[in-house]
């Protein structure tokens, strides 16, 4: 049986910010629906790795192919495919959770049943009217989990996205952007063993450098706690 | 994007045969509503810009009122002092355009979006025309009461509603341009002043020459039509830099 066909491809990924290197031809495959969790101390180049992929930043070199897009140029024919979660939940304070999903909904030419499915589903529909400068970390996690994946995205792009949450709304959250996803995923993680328990494959940055990229099956814990130190 | 976008339909199915997947792509005039809505719901929730740019403008009439020690004004002193107070009026409202997106990541989230990156140059450019238009609504009257003489006719009055709407959308399609980029430095309140100023200068220019008869008591004559004219050509040619550069200064 044929291996399945890449949804991420990057060869000799660069990213420079000024001066200096963010990311340093960095070079892999993600098949379609595999995990690829990214390790790395802060700074080595995790999150402009996702913004990259997110297609928010260019490639200054290298190659960068996405559902079989070419980035940049493609962007625009990807971008519906793409959930983003980042640290930055990207709703308005102002507006309310509800008012914040419909705007993305009309943004995405998706309608308003999925909105109301989504806040049900993480627990958000009783407090889905009130502002989300009210809310909780937590709910607003939630709330920005809803966002990433309201267009049901093929790729799902996470930066630690159980921050902020506690085990009963990480629960609840799962569905949409765990491994039964079926999504093919990009986590950033700096939980070695949690990281490689929902992995398929694995990326080391250090200093945006690619120092460890391979099936997980094949790493250790201690290869990925040696990234730290 | 812009181009390409619009070549495509909009579609969500994917494409058989381990083809790249069909993009999806969402109409310019539904991304506009959408951004519309939101804007001016932003405002209506949470006013800002527009109580900024009404107060700034009363207050500077008031101002005006006492050191020019004159109870009346009229003619080229009275266009100067409209068109002043509402110019600057206009650098708090530009200040303020991208900075709910800029602060709370919704730039980002428009851009992750698949959809041509003019719906938001249209829908910023007609939000900030939209409060300049309600700023006036209280700025030319209390203009009037603290400044003007003899109330002028109806017919100068829609004249000169003619000559503000125009010069309107000048301000807003620059402001959108300028605001655009002022939101990624950190001077921002600096940045936008000195770079909308001298691009706006032509919008004075025809707005006051265009006002100076119509609030001058002893001219009969009305709005000269060279200058709202002018002010149209003008907004033609923003309209069109800004449909060219507004990509460019958002994206990366």
């Amino acid at each position: 049986m044929a291996a399945p066909p890449a949804a991420i491809e990057l060869d000799g990924l660069t990213r420079r910010y000024g001066e200096r290197v963010a990311l340093d031809a960095v070079t892999l495959a993600v098949p379609a629906g595999a995990t690829l969790v990214v390790f790395g101390p802060n700074g080595a180049g995790k999150s402009t790795l996702l913004r990259v992929l997110a297609t928010l930043l260019r490639p200054h070199a290298g190659a960068v192919r996405i559902l079989g897009r070419e980035l940049p140029a493609e962007g625009w024919a990807v971008r519906g495919r793409i959930g983003l979660l980042t640290h930055e939940p990207l709703v308005y304070r102002d507006l309310s959770g509800r008012e914040n999903l419909r705007f993305h909904a009309r943004l995405h030419g998706v309608g308003f049943g999925r909105v109301e499915a989504l806040l049900e589903q993480v627990g958000l529909h009783r407090r889905a009217d009130d502002r989300v400068h009210t809310y909780s970390r937590g709910m607003v996690q939630r709330l920005a989990v809803c966002r990433a994946v309201l267009h049901d995205p093929a790729v799902l792009l996470l930066d630690e996205p159980r921050a902020n949450l506690d085990p009963a709304a990480a629960d609840l959250v799962e569905p949409l952007i765990g491994a039964e996803s079926g999504r093919t995923r990009v986590v950033t993680s700096h939980d070695p063993a949690g990281g490689l328990a929902e992995a398929d494959l694995a990326l080391g940055l250090r200093g945006g450098r690619a120092a460890l990229v391979g099936p997980a099956a094949a790493i250790e814990p201690a290869q990925i706690g040696a990234l730290y130190r | 994007m812009s181009a390409s976008a619009r070549e495509h339909p909009t579609t969500a199915e994917p494409a058989p045969g381990g083809a790249p997947p069909e993009p999806r792509l969402v109409p310019l005039r539904a991304a506009v509503r959408a951004l519309l809505r939101k804007e001016l719901g932003l405002e209506l929730r949470a006013p800002q810009a527009v109580p900024a740019m009404a107060l700034f403008s009363v207050t500077t009439l008031v101002v005006f009122h006492f050191a020019l020690q004159r109870g009346q004004v009229e003619g080229d002193l009275a266009a100067g002092v409209l068109w002043v107070t509402l110019l600057f009026a206009a650098m708090l409202g530009i200040s303020r355009l991208f900075v709910a997106d800029h602060e709370e990541g919704g730039l980002d989230g428009f851009l992750l979006a698949p959809t041509d990156r003019t719906a938001l140059l249209v829908a910023k450019a007609v939000g900030l025309f939209a409060f300049l238009a309600a700023v006036e609504v209280i700025a030319v009257p209390a203009f009037a009461l603290l400044l003007l003489g003899p109330a002028p006719g109806i017919g100068t009055y829609a004249q000169l509603v003619a000559l503000l709407l125009l010069a309107d959308a000048g301000i807003a399609v620059i402001g959108t341009l300028i605001g655009a980029i002022a939101v990624q430095t950190r001077a921002r309140d600096l940045i936008v002043p000195l770079m909308a100023l001298p691009l706006l200068i032509p919008v004075v220019i025809a707005g006051a020459k265009g006002t100076t008869p119509l609030l001058a008591e002893a001219s009969g004559s009305g709005l000269p039509l060279r200058w709202p004219l002018l002010l149209g050509l003008y907004d033609l040619i923003f309209g069109l830099l800004a449909y060219a550069l507004f990509d460019y200064l958002i994206e990366d």
